[in-house]
């Protein structure tokens, strides 16, 4: 079918892309093994955002070929649905639906998509929420809930629709400082409980702890992969070394 | 210059008798043309030129030139032609209140198509994604997403435009109809008292005005429950 490996569950292959004229990914190859945790780093504006929302097809790549589970992205709109099926994402800013309620969030799409009953859908809504330890706000609006808990609810939404993969796109950058952990706390338990995922965040420590593989992108291209050992203690390039003085430097 | 309060006292029930035409025309133009102008933004937002290009012209006609003038053209103008008379509409169209309702009705669905169009172009980018990216396909979108956001969006707007409208109604007296402008009128015409009768008739409407700015209110606090902080 393609070069994939079975036990890739992503896979990249000469992946480019374009916003008009700016090429914003440039030849991009990545392969993500079954399990294996990805953190993706690198300054503003390096299209880590673009890369990942390429994945579950937020964004349409121009040429290459990405394969997610053994579904090839293309215009097929059959393969894009079997592809988000297997695909959870956490957005920087939550984008919880404002007018629902916890639970509510958790529940549209279970429903919806995966045709699950009122009520098997309310007890996946509850179970996740106690996993992100948070049952208690179940009838509250998403307005009503801090940055740190509106995020957790996030989580909780994407894997009520038990996903293969978790994509998360700086998690933590909207939070005040205090909600921070709770929020790693979260997605470290999911890694430990062996969840595929790629983590696009400035959170060094997290890297260091969680991830199999650190990727460092520039201007769109992956610059430097590794393990975080290596990565953070013998980086290979020159543009690597400077971004890493900037972001340890504090 | 002296009131006359008994004049007013007397008229005010005589111009209620106009009441239930003046609600008719409102309650039926307002839903006849909130259904309009859901097919409008449809169409506008379909992503096709064949349908969105003429809904385009259609509210440039409509929000660009005076009501009083599209209901004379409806009132006087359409029994000019030859196939109006002859189709099914001329029972409709041969009475003023048939005319005077499509003409509310094809007035107001233009603005009101504009209105819910800026609630959903209002809806937050991220909050369809994060749809999308659950595996949501595009209608569920539409339906649980975008148009519940939208709604809520569009309410200030769309209760300003039924007061517009009721307030139109009043143009219906021009063409014959007995609402409760046309009675004022009929009455000013018999007295020759305008200032006490026009006056009650304005304070009648802004009574009208306060009850539709309280109902919407009401429907408004209801629905943005979620925004409120707790208390
Ligand atoms: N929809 C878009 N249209 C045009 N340019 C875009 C779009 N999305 C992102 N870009 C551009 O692509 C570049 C990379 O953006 P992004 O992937 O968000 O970077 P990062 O997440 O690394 O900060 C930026 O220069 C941004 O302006
Ligand atoms: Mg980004």
């Amino acid at each position: 079918m393609d070069s994939s490996n079975p036990v890739d569950i992503i896979h990249l292959e000469n992946v480019n892309k374009f916003f008009g004229t700016f090429q914003a990914l440039k030849n991009i190859n990545l392969t993500v093994r079954k399990g294996e945790r990805v953190v993706v780093c690198g300054p503003s504006g390096s299209c880590k955002s673009t890369l990942i929302r390429c994945i579950n097809r937020l964004e349409e790549h121009n040429s290459g070929t990405i394969t997610v589970n053994g579904h090839e992205l293309t215009d097929d709109v059959k393969n894009i649905d079997a592809v988000r099926r297997e695909v959870g994402m956490v957005f920087q800013d939550f984008n919880l639906f404002p007018h629902m309620t916890v639970v509510k969030n958790l529940m549209l799409a279970p429903k919806l998509v995966r045709k699950a009953s009122r009520s098997e859908a309310y007890e996946t809504a509850m179970r996740y929420l106690e996993r992100v330890k948070i049952p208690e706000q179940a009838d509250k609006y998403p307005s009503q809930l801090s940055g740190g808990q509106q995020q957790r609810v996030a989580i909780a939404r994407a894997l009520c629709m038990n996903p293969m993969v978790m994509l998360f796109d700086e998690p933590t950058s909207a939070l005040d400082p205090e909600m921070i952990a709770e929020v790693l706390d979260v997605m470290t338990d999911l890694a430990r409980e062996g969840m595929t995922m790629i983590c696009v965040t400035h959170e060094m420590g997290f890297a260091r702890s969680v991830a199999d593989n650190v990727v460092f992108m520039d201007e769109g291209e992956i610059v430097e992969m590794n393990p975080p050992r290596e990565f953070f203690d013998n980086p290979k390039s020159e543009r690597t070394r400077l971004f890493l003085s900037q972001v340890l430097s504090y | 210059m002296s009131f006359d309060m008994a004049l007013i006292l007397d008229s005010i029930p005589k111009m209620l008798m106009g009441i239930g035409l003046t609600l008719q025309l409102l309650f039926l133009s307002a839903a006849l043309g909130l259904a309009l102008a859901i097919i409008l933004l449809l169409m506008r937002i379909s992503g096709r030129w064949y349908l969105a290009a003429p809904t385009m012209a259609y509210i440039y006609i409509f929000r660009g030139t005076p009501i009083l003038v599209q209901i004379f053209i409806i009132y006087y103008g359409l029994p000019q032609l030859e196939f109006v008379r002859d189709s099914i509409f001329w029972p409709i169209l041969r009475e003023p209140f048939g005319c005077a309702i499509l003409a509310l009705t094809l007035n107001t669905a233009a603005y009101v198509s504009e209105i819910l169009r800026g609630g959903v172009l209002g809806v937050d980018r991220g909050l369809k994604e994060a749809g999308a990216a659950l595996g949501l396909r595009a209608p569920h979108r539409f339906i649980y997403i975008t148009t519940p956001i939208a709604i809520r969006l569009a309410l200030p707007a769309y209760s300003n435009d039924v007061i517009s409208l009721m307030k139109s109604t009043a143009l219906a007296s021009t063409i014959t109809l007995l609402d409760m402008t046309g009675i004022a009128r009929t009455i000013v015409a018999e007295t020759y008292a305008p200032y006490e009768i026009f006056i009650s008739l304005m304070a009648i409407y802004l009574i009208l005005t306060w009850m539709i700015q309280r109902s919407f209110g009401w429907v408004e606090k209801r629905m943005s429950r979620h925004v409120r902080e707790e208390v």
